[in-house]
């Protein structure tokens, strides 16, 4: 039997490995503090409330999480103009139909967990697959939804103009309940999200062998020899 | 009521009318300068404002309402507030207050629409019905919205006294029977300053009233109307239990022993934290206390909507309609499980489906691993 032969390709490049693993430091923090916020436990004390500041903290640390997850957003949405192939908007825009086919081809062997006959790698996707995609398209559209409910909430307790560009959140959504409510709602999904994603990584990991889960690591993932043109020629790969 | 020849006069010539000494009036002066939030020495500014502007016309309207707004404007701290403000001078038209009923109260008010057209201040208490024709509140005859947008024609400004009129309050929660609607609804091309709780606080009250005779304007207002004087921050922000809350000491039930110890009431489901008002440094009935201070946490009175979201004593909030955070927390528990759950199997059925291709894969990889050669 032979083994396929696989080339070593560059998908994820350094500014995308840090925001995504900056990016699950935020969440996790955010979503640990977030739950204590909303439902604090009881704490066993008999110290006076001059020496004690716990349940400040959990909403300093919370704050400074959300800063890091704006910023690192931030970072991820200029690298979309900047980054590689895998990682740029165009891999993104899904009026094309080389999306839909991946889009398909993954709903049928991955989800459904069909067979195919006769392999055709031109349908497997090296970068994101595009089932994929569109959860990070909607991940997006939901964390724009916590940053404006999040710093809109904030907004009141601060002097800087970053946050305050937010005050016009609670006006609109008509006071602080409906704001807060969304935020703690949207919080969920994430969790969801975040289920999905990991076993999903563990399961291509699994199957294929291609390096899915090192690649958030180091970056590179394994790619047929065949589907490159040449040697040392990877440009003309299809962003899929 | 008023006489005709009292538009002439000045606060301050009332004032001393009514038997108040110039003592007092100045130290009503510095009193309700400092709940506007002014300077000491704007202080001159508001007495000589009072001494010599002529007394607006005032019309008080009252709708669907339960008269808590007069209720409180005439307890505030001063007496000065309620004898000359609002009793005796200002007023010239107030279904609750005024001695002259009937037609003559009628032919009053409408006296001062014609003579003070685009002068006074209209003053509204209470929502208006605007289901089954207005019929819900009629006074005199006539529907609340017909004597609001008659009121409003001539109005100068308008306020909006507590939630019923800035927002609907309990009448309009849902399924509002009545489509109770606030006044910024109905009219729209009128300076409104909006000025929630149930009621708002009497001082607060006075105050917007001073600043619009001292300074011949409207106090400066949020995005939503309210003046920022009063509701620029959250009860949570000014209560004294707040390092309470920072320490992250609650009272767990309204009896144990924390309640008594004077913790945060956040856990029983204080809405401060969610809630923009004065409460926390104005404080109610003469600065005695606040429901906060007195053990009960706040229901968010002053905010649009509090009737509708949800528990008063618990942390969560409802979005109105469907059951919202409390709820969301236990959905989400409930999907995250089936998420669960869901995964699993697709788990076991991956690894039944492709078994052929791992198996191929793994011995093709034993394969390699057995040539390997250096
Ligand atoms: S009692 Fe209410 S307003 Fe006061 S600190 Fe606690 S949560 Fe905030
Ligand atoms: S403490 Fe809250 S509920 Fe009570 S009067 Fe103030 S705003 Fe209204």
């Amino acid at each position: 039997m032979e083994t396929k032969n696989f080339k070593r390709v560059m998908v994820w490049e350094l500014p995308v490995r840090i925001f995504h693993w900056v990016n699950v430091l935020a969440l996790l923090v955010l979503i640990i503090t977030g739950f204590i916020i909303a439902d604090p436990p009881a704490l066993m004390s008999s110290q006076e409330a001059t020496n004690l500041h716990y349940f400040g903290y959990v909403r300093f640390i919370h704050f400074v999480a959300a800063y890091v997850f704006f910023f690192v957003m931030i970072l991820r949405l200029y690298w979309v103009f900047a980054g590689n192939r895998f990682s740029s908007w165009r891999a993104f825009w899904p009026f094309r139909k080389k999306f839909w086919r991946n889009f398909w081809h993954v709903m049928k062997i991955d989800i459904m967990l069909q067979n195919e006959k006769v392999e055709d790698v031109t349908k497997i996707s090296i970068g994101h697959n595009s089932v994929a995609k569109l959860s990070y398209i909607a991940m997006f559209f939901l964390a724009v939804i916590m940053v404006i409910t999040g710093f809109g909430l904030y907004a009141d307790m601060s002097t800087w103009w970053l946050p305050k560009m937010f005050d016009w959140v609670v006006p609109f959504f008509g006071g602080d309940y409906l704001v807060r409510t969304i935020h703690h709602v949207c919080m969920w999904f994430f969790i969801f999200f975040a289920m999905v994603h990991v076993y999903l990584v563990l399961y291509h990991d699994w199957l294929e062998g291609r390096g899915e889960v090192s690649s958030m690591f180091a970056g590179y993932k394994f790619v047929r020899g065949e589907r490159l043109r040449d040697e040392d020629k990877v440009e003309d790969i299809d962003p899929l | 009521m008023n006489s005709n020849n009292k538009s002439t006069e000045t606060y301050y010539e009332s004032i001393i009318k009514q038997g108040h000494s110039r003592r007092d009036f100045m130290k009503f002066a510095a009193f309700i300068a400092a709940y506007m939030g002014l300077e000491s020495t704007m202080v001159a500014q508001v007495a000589n404002a009072l001494e010599t502007t002529k007394r607006l016309p005032v019309i008080w309207e009252h709708f669907q309402e339960c008269t808590c707004c007069s209720e409180s404007f005439i307890r505030s701290d001063h007496p000065i507030v309620a004898d000359i403000i609002l009793d005796k001078i200002s007023l010239d038209y107030t279904l609750t207050l005024m001695a002259a009923s009937g037609h003559q109260a009628e032919a009053a008010k409408h006296k001062t629409m014609e003579e003070n057209k685009g002068e006074y201040i209209l003053c509204v208490e209470g929502s208006v019905p605007l289901g089954d024709d207005g019929n819900y509140c009629c006074i005199a005859g006539r529907s609340a919205k017909d004597i609001l947008l008659e009121a409003a024609e001539g109005a100068k400004a308008i306020i909006a006294w507590g939630s019923c009129a800035s927002s609907g309050c309990v009448q309009s929660a849902k399924p509002n029977p009545t489509n109770a609607t606030p006044i910024h609804k109905i009219i729209k091309n009128k300076p409104i300053i909006r000025v929630p709780g149930c009621p708002p606080i009497g001082e607060v009250m006075a105050g917007i009233i001073v600043h619009v005779v001292t300074f011949g304007r409207l106090p400066e207002l949020d995005r939503q109307g309210r003046p920022k004087a009063f509701y620029a921050k959250r009860v949570h922000d000014s209560c004294y239990r707040r390092p309470y809350f920072d320490a992250g000491l609650f009272a767990e039930t309204f009896d144990d022993q924390n309640a008594k110890d004077g913790y945060c009431l956040y856990k029983v489901g204080c809405k401060g934290p969610l809630t923009y008002n004065s409460c926390g440094t104005i404080k109610w009935n003469n600065g005695v206390s606040y429901p906060i201070q007195s053990g009960h946490g706040c229901i968010g009175c002053s905010e649009d909507g509090f009737w509708d979201f949800g528990p008063f004593y618990e942390r969560a909030t409802n979005i109105p309609g469907v059951e919202g955070e409390g709820i969301a927390d236990d959905v989400g528990k409930v999907a995250a499980g089936v998420l669960a759950g869901g995964i699993a199997v697709h788990a076991v059925a991956a690894a039944i489906s492709k078994r052929k291709e791992v198996k191929r894969r793994i011995t093709r990889g034993k394969e390699n691993e057995k040539n390997i050669e250096s």
